[in-house]
């Protein structure tokens, strides 16, 4: 190909083919390059996108959208070895903040099919070997033995981020700053998920989990309902799994074991096993997602949020998808593509939920590293709700006993009330 | 519902295997430097592909979840990763 593109998109995944679809949507000549042999067919997610950013992108998509749930419920669960003790809110009212269970590949490949009606050009099955650079600025990238020009590259090449890498921008990730996710989902019949999660044909149910079910590792545990299926996972710190005796499938298995969950899942079948790195350094991670010639969005910038009861990746990758388009567009009118020229795509992201949250947030990822939230604090909750709800006819302990003695029993006051200080500061 | 094994469980998945060229490559000069007993690589990956035999690192990237936690673990940076060609590796239907 002789042509020099407007922009170049590594991967169609949200990002990649939110800032396609923006920017052949304002009629600038782009070209998608996917890896996987369609799109979305190497992505990956817990389970749910947070409608809003798309929504403003493109509205009303969930009417013709690929979803599977819309989620009516949800449930943080401290687990121990024996119990589950729940904060659970089911209502009507989480419908005003509306969030949709989704599959990867087939959503991914709506989303990318949108941005190829609006007018740019998918080609997947295609690796992206390096970008190309020309007195320093990314001019293009490289495939094989094809290079692709364009005055923009737009890095959407996921977590690994290997584009702007290679581009000299971004250094290889640490393994104190990512978590590795694994997945299973299970097949269970339409009727039995709609009676076990007490949901309606198209309402559904998201779950977190903490405690037993990364024995103690910071991380946690996530099951939400799809249509025909449930996906069910864990994220565990990287680093910590790299020093612990635990693999995540024996994890994943002891889970899926733990008798809270198993009569949820009777009866199902694994039709799926999938791993993906979650970025969860949080503000620090980012760093500059500009260079001349290249703008990098989504995982690969680093913009995922884990505040411990919530994990946002898709919604941020959408906004800065966006953003990004924005940008192009605008330097594609003052033909300045370097990173002065591209600088708008920062601005847009500071001024917007993307990096406004991460700041709120900044905290989270130390608070999150605390192993007594993994390791004692599920068992305090326990210890204390067995001594006020167990009655045996021996004589009653007042609840403030039940407490002090639950605490003690699990770190002491003094490093509790410094945990809860921090977690308030922090989350 | 009983407890699958890796090998169970990758056995769900559908690949489109590259017999020509493997995407992750181990240094086995990196690897002997480090203890077989406390391998990051080993205990980290997620699909279980790495293995200790007769006292080194076996590796099949045949069954990779493209994840990319081997690479970052690995102590004596020995892993040379990349993602597999275009069209090639796991194929993932319902992720």
């Amino acid at each position: 190909m002789e042509d020099v593109f407007d922009a170049v998109v590594v991967g169609a995944g949200l990002a990649g083919s939110t800032a396609a679809y923006c920017m052949a949507a304002a009629g600038l000549n782009v070209l998608v390059i996917e890896r996987g042999s369609f799109p979305g067919a190497k992505n990956v997610t817990g389970g749910r996108l947070y409608a809003h950013s798309l929504e403003k992108v493109i509205p009303g998509f969930a009417t013709e959208a690929p979803v599977q749930r819309s989620i009516t419920r949800e449930t943080l669960t401290f687990l121990t070895e024996h119990s589950a003790i729940s904060v659970d809110i089911a209502s009507d009212k989480l419908l005003e903040f509306p969030s949709y269970t989704v599959l990867r590949p087939e959503f991914d490949a709506w989303l990318a099919a949108k941005a190829e009606a609006a007018g740019a050009m998918i080609v997947s099955g295609i690796r992206v070997d390096e970008p190309v650079l020309r007195e320093g600025k990314v001019v293009g990238v490289r495939c094989g033995e094809d290079t692709m020009e364009a005055n923009v590259v737009v890095a959407a090449d996921g977590v690994n981020s290997l584009t702007a890498q290679r581009a000299g921008l971004r250094q290889d990730l640490e393994p104190g700053e990512v978590a590795t996710g694994v997945k299973c989902v299970i097949e269970l019949s339409r009727k039995v998920i709609e009676e076990r999660f007490n949901i309606n044909e198209r309402s559904g149910v998201a779950r977190m989990f903490v405690g037993e079910c990364t024995k103690g590792l910071p991380g946690g545990g996530f099951l939400y309902t799809n249509l025909d299926t449930v996906s069910l996972g864990l994220v565990v710190s990287s680093a910590a799994l790299a020093a612990s005796p635990h693999s995540l499938v024996e994890l994943l298995e002891d889970f899926r074991q733990h008798p809270q969950l198993k009569e949820l899942l009777e009866g199902g079948s694994v039709v799926e096993y999938s791993a993906h790195l979650v970025p969860e350094g949080g503000l620090k991670m980012v760093g500059t997602p500009v260079a001349d010639g290249l703008l990098v969005v989504g995982d690969a910038a680093g913009l995922v949020l884990n505040t411990g009861y919530s994990v946002r990746g898709m919604d941020f990758a959408v906004a800065s998808g966006e953003a990004a388009a924005k940008a192009v567009i605008t330097a594609s009118k003052t033909g300045d593509f370097s990173s002065v020229g591209l600088s708008s795509y920062v601005d847009d992201l500071k001024q917007s939920f993307v990096m406004k949250d991460l700041e709120t947030f900044r905290k989270a990822p130390g608070f999150l590293g605390n192993r007594r939230i993994y390791e004692e604090y599920p068992g305090l909750i326990e210890e204390m709700l067995l001594g006020v709800f167990g009655v045996d006819g021996s004589p009653r302990t007042p609840m403030r006993k039940i407490v002090t003695g639950a605490v003690k029993d699990h770190g002491g006051a003094v490093r509790l009330g410094r945990d809860l200080l921090q977690g308030v500061k922090s989350i | 519902m009983r407890r699958a094994s890796i090998e169970e469980l990758l056995g769900t998945n559908k690949y489109e295997v590259d017999g020509g060229e493997p995407h992750i490559v181990i240094d086995k000069a990196a690897c002997a430097r480090c203890s077989p007993e406390s391998c990051a690589c080993v205990k980290a990956c997620p699909a279980g592909l790495f293995k200790i035999v007769g006292g080194t690192i076996a590796f099949d990237y045949a069954g990779c979840l493209e994840c990319g936690t081997c690479r970052l673990v690995c102590r004596q940076k020995g892993i040379r990763w990349d993602y597999p060609r275009g069209g090639f590796g796991v194929e993932y239907r319902y992720s």
